[in-house]
């Protein structure tokens, strides 16, 4: 296949950036998307310009790492995959692909299609733990049978990736959907339920600190979200959050 | 040098641990506060490790090049964690789980540090699930467990095929909350480049900041490296794009052992390779194995058809399907352990029965599976057992809910369904079970500086058992080395905070730049892949899943050349002082180009075949790996002498008090 890369290119964090235009040949469709921008980096090596900085790791859709905003969607056409999922079949010859780096007020550009993700870390940092000592000194695993359709809910909250497709999706720029994959995790489980009220509370106010924007039920997150997480999840986190503020 | 010393505690081996634990010295809580320790790399072993050394008290600092601790490759790891808890009754114990694993291990493995792994492993499960770790659970709301290779009973405790992304953000989380406390610094984006030692005890490193490229000193009473295996030595593996060898290699110029390199698990269940753009594989979890079977045809017709696309694989008859597994290992069948499952696959493959149009790729098929567990669902329900629509439909649910991410994952990769059509596989690269020498208290050569996890070489021998790693991982960082660590920092209650104002810091930092300004300034023509490619290749074809004395002194020769190619030819755009992915890409290929030599050396001198070391010229006439236990019952540890050739190996024999060592058998 031969296409047009209309990439997002910016040099650091203070730099103008603007969209460059290449032509790429010869892309093969068992390519994943990842491997189409090796090959082009290879090409702009060997050209003597500078590579597009793209951050990327496990290439297997698990670590979150990998971004991008392709054709105007957070890891590109191709449902319930990361960008390092996606592969250049889902491609036409001839067509013009449109990169930019995933855009939030809370996500300041680094270089190129890298981004600094780093907010979600504080979010984290502010609750999304359960404060149990790391002695293993703990009662015995089997000792609190729990639901198996609660269990599983909770699985299905923490397969978030915290790749931040979700905000980049999100008109308004909103972490809803990642801060309440987290918040249902712990509140679906007995382990998570003795601090539930500090939690949330703690969550929230770090993640409107942090820049990003209200939920407004567009459900796009839902949409471009990687592994499936459900709008559900922001219901449960309303929820908690109300209980949560009228206890004070 | 002085002689290798394990420092094994004396006494029966199931008291060993105990005892060592009631006898070493403590630092009172008071004094933690005064202590730095300084933790690279935040997977399982790093993360875990962090959390629980500043709950106790001391002041840590974590490194990662990652842009979150998050995202380490732990993150990836499928299929479950061990554990000898017996939930299922059929006769786990610690004891069973110990011997398992040193026989897995080939033999090869170091006996007390193998115990104490299957001692603690009950309390990494304990301990995950307080953290709210969601593993699966029965209808009873009790945990669920499956089975994996080498093994006879069921102690595998896992979550879907993701548990080491829930091990992982379970470990994450612990961090968090001490990272919250401020008792950990993070250092998200930080390459480490060096270690520093001050009167020859590890006193630091230096970084470097991957968004600004600024070159940073890091002081600390005692450094511990968690930083993963060096699987991507091979360029293709299973292991993550940034997944590297630098830190440990970095220590082991600097005085720390490197042991049994050569010893690296290639993974039997892997997506073929599908062409020369390649840039990673990626695994089929071996939980998998519980319900597929592995064939290939027996016809050679067949074969042919297949590979021209006139025969699908579902239209094979059962009579004309080779079963190689089941066939020449009856009582573990498809869960043989990883090496012998690989090299059976290669010896189909050899023998030109692969599937694939490269012929490398057999099949893991479901279709049994799917319709026994139909028939159990139809049977439950009531429904029609005979109705061959309606059994699929229930098999492949039960299926979808066991397996579901990874029959995605293969579907977007390769493209076909393989609810319908059986998976391709083939072995690949995967995990490295050499690392850094290590003693029973998890301390290198070099005295305070640790190696913990995948970096270190101690506990799976010749070949690790599935489930293992992230025990493994667990083990050392939640409830090994925030003990033992203790034993070495309790002489340095006094010292107060290390100064990075030193000649030693100097002379380091200065290197360091040296090193990148060369890469940068180097008006080379080929890029930095060009040459991690090319020393892949030679890996895999000389040092890969079998080998032999001539390929092997040719693998030493050709990359020792590539790396004098690399230095003269490379050619890495930017600066050092700015984000610059290609110059953090060729520091570590430069020390992979270095190790890949020592690997090869390695696998030399070790004639016997053990575990997933396969020497050609030691085998049985059935073509199973013949060990030689008289002359290599020995950890290879090896020193550096200013460059890989000039090694010099240590021996530490290993012993065996408590089991007989025997050949290893799964027929």
């Amino acid at each position: 296949m031969n296409l047009t890369l209309k990439i997002w290119r910016q040099a650091d964090a203070n730099a103008q950036g603007e969209m460059v235009s290449y032509p790429i040949a010869d892309v093969s469709p068992d390519m994943s998307f990842l491997e189409m921008m090796d090959m082009h980096n290879e090409q702009l090596i060997d050209k003597g310009e500078d590579p597009v900085a793209f951050d990327h790791d496990c290439r297997e859709g698990i670590c979150g790492m990998c971004s991008m905003f392709i054709n105007g969607e957070a890891h590109g056409p191709d449902r319930l995959v990361t960008t390092c999922q996606l592969h250049m079949r889902k491609f036409k010859d001839g067509d013009t692909i449109t990169i930019e780096p995933f855009r939030a007020n809370a996500f300041p550009v680094i270089k190129d299609l890298a981004v600094d993700r780093s907010a979600f870390d504080r979010i984290q940092q502010a609750g999304g733990f359960v404060s149990v000592n790391t002695s293993g000194n703990t009662q015995d695993a089997n000792a609190i049978p729990i639901d198996k359709h609660d269990a599983d809910k909770a699985f299905d909250a923490a397969t978030c990736i915290g790749c931040g497709a979700c905000v980049a999706s999100c008109k308004n720029a909103s972490a809803m959907l990642f801060v309440s994959a987290k918040v249902s995790q712990y509140s679906l489980l007995p382990q998570g339920k003795v601090e539930a009220t500090d939690r949330v509370l703690n969550m929230v106010s770090q993640m409107d600190e942090e820049g990003f924007g209200n939920c407004t039920n567009t459900g796009a997150c839902e949409v471009e979200c990687p592994k499936g997480i459900s709008l559900e999840n922001i219901a449960r986190m309303n929820r908690e959050f109300l209980t949560a503020s009228l206890k004070g | 040098m002085a002689k290798l010393d394990s420092k094994t505690p004396q006494g029966r081996l199931s008291e060993k641990w105990t005892n060592h634990k009631s006898n070493i010295n403590l630092v009172s809580p008071a004094n933690k506060r005064m202590i730095d320790v300084i933790v690279v790399g935040t997977g399982l072993a790093g993360a875990s490790a962090s959390a629980t050394l500043a709950e106790l008290g001391y002041n840590v600092k974590t490194f990662c090049f990652q842009d979150s601790p998050r995202r380490a490759h732990s993150i990836a790891a499928q299929g479950g964690i061990n554990a000898a808890k017996n939930y299922q009754g059929d006769g786990d114990s610690t004891h069973r789980l110990f011997y398992d694993t040193i026989k897995g291990g080939d033999y090869r493995s170091r006996e007390s540090n193998v115990y104490r792994l299957a001692e603690v492993s009950t309390n990494i499960i304990d301990q995950c699930v307080a953290q709210g770790v969601p593993f699966a659970r029965d209808y009873g709301g009790l945990l669920d467990n499956r089975s994996f290779g080498g093994v006879l009973v069921s102690r595998t405790f896992y979550a879907k095929g993701q548990t080491g992304q829930q091990l992982l953000l379970g470990a994450y989380s612990a961090m968090n909350r001490q990272i919250g406390r401020g008792k950990i610094k993070m250092y998200n984006r930080h390459e480490m480049m060096d270690l520093v030692l001050v009167d020859g005890k590890a006193r630091g490193i230096i970084t470097r900041n991957l968004v600004s490229g600024e070159i940073e000193r890091h002081s600390a009473h005692a450094v511990v490296i968690a930083s993963g295996g060096y699987g991507n030595v091979f360029f293709l593996s299973t292991n993550a794009m940034g997944s590297n060898v630098s830190a440990s290699w970095k220590i082991h110029k600097r005085g720390a052992h490197f042991a049994n390199p050569c010893f690296t698990q290639i993974h039997p269940t892997c997506i073929p390779v599908s062409g020369e753009h390649q840039s990673k594989l990626t695994l089929m979890s071996e939980s998998l194995r519980n319900d597929g079977r592995i064939w290939v045809p027996k016809k050679m017709e067949d074969v042919k058809a297949i590979r021209t696309g006139q025969l699908q694989p579902t239209e094979i008859a059962e009579e004309d399907r080779d079963y190689y597994l089941e066939r020449r290992y009856p009582a573990f069948g498809n869960l043989v352990p990883r090496d012998v499952a690989s090299r059976a696959a290669k010896e189909r493959c050899d023998a030109g029965y692969g599937v694939n149009k490269t012929g490398e790729a057999v099949y893991l098929d479901f279709a049994a599976a799917i319709t026994r567990y139909g028939k159990e669902q139809a049977h439950v329900k009531g429904l029609d057992e005979n109705d061959v629509v309606l059994i699929k439909k229930l098999g492949q649910e039960v299926v979808r809910a066991k397996y579901g991410n990874l029959f995605q994952m293969y579907e977007k990769i390769v493209d076909q369904d393989p609810y319908e059509t059986p998976m391709m596989i083939y072995p690949a690269v995967h995990y490295t079970m050499g690392g850094v020498w290590v003693d029973y208290n998890l301390m290198t050569s070099i005295p305070g500086c640790y190696a913990i996890g995948e970096a270190n070489f101690s506990d799976h021998g010749a070949n690790r058992l599935g489930a293992s790693a992230l025990m493994q991982g667990l083990a050392d960082g939640y409830f090994v080395l925030p003990y033992t660590i203790g034993d070495y920092l309790s002489d340095d209650i006094r010292t107060g905070p290390i100064s990075t104002d030193s000649p030693e810091f100097d002379a380091a930092e200065k290197e360091v730049k040296d090193r990148l300004e060369a890469f940068v300034n180097n008006e080379g023509t080929h890029s930095v892949d060009y040459y991690h490619k090319k020393l892949g290749k030679i890996m895999w074809d000389k040092c890969g899943m079998s080998r032999n004395e001539k390929e092997l002194k040719e693998a030493i020769k050709e990359i020792k050349a590539l790396r004098e190619d690399f230095y003269k030819n490379v050619n890495v755009p930017g600066t050092a002082d700015e984000f610059n992915e290609q110059l953090a890409k060729a520091g570590r290929v430069a020390d992979f180009l270095e190790l890949g030599e020592l690997f090869a050396k390695d696998a030399l001198e070790r004639t016997e075949s053990c575990g997933g070391h396969f020497r050609e010229e030691s085998q049985t006439p059935e073509g199973e790996a013949l060990r030689d236990d008289k002359n290599f019952t020995f950890v290879s540890a090896w020193e550096y002498k200013g460059e890989p050739s000039k090694a010099q190996l240590h021996k530490e024999v290993l012993k065996y008090e408590e089991i007989e060592v025997k050949t290893r058998s799964y027929k």
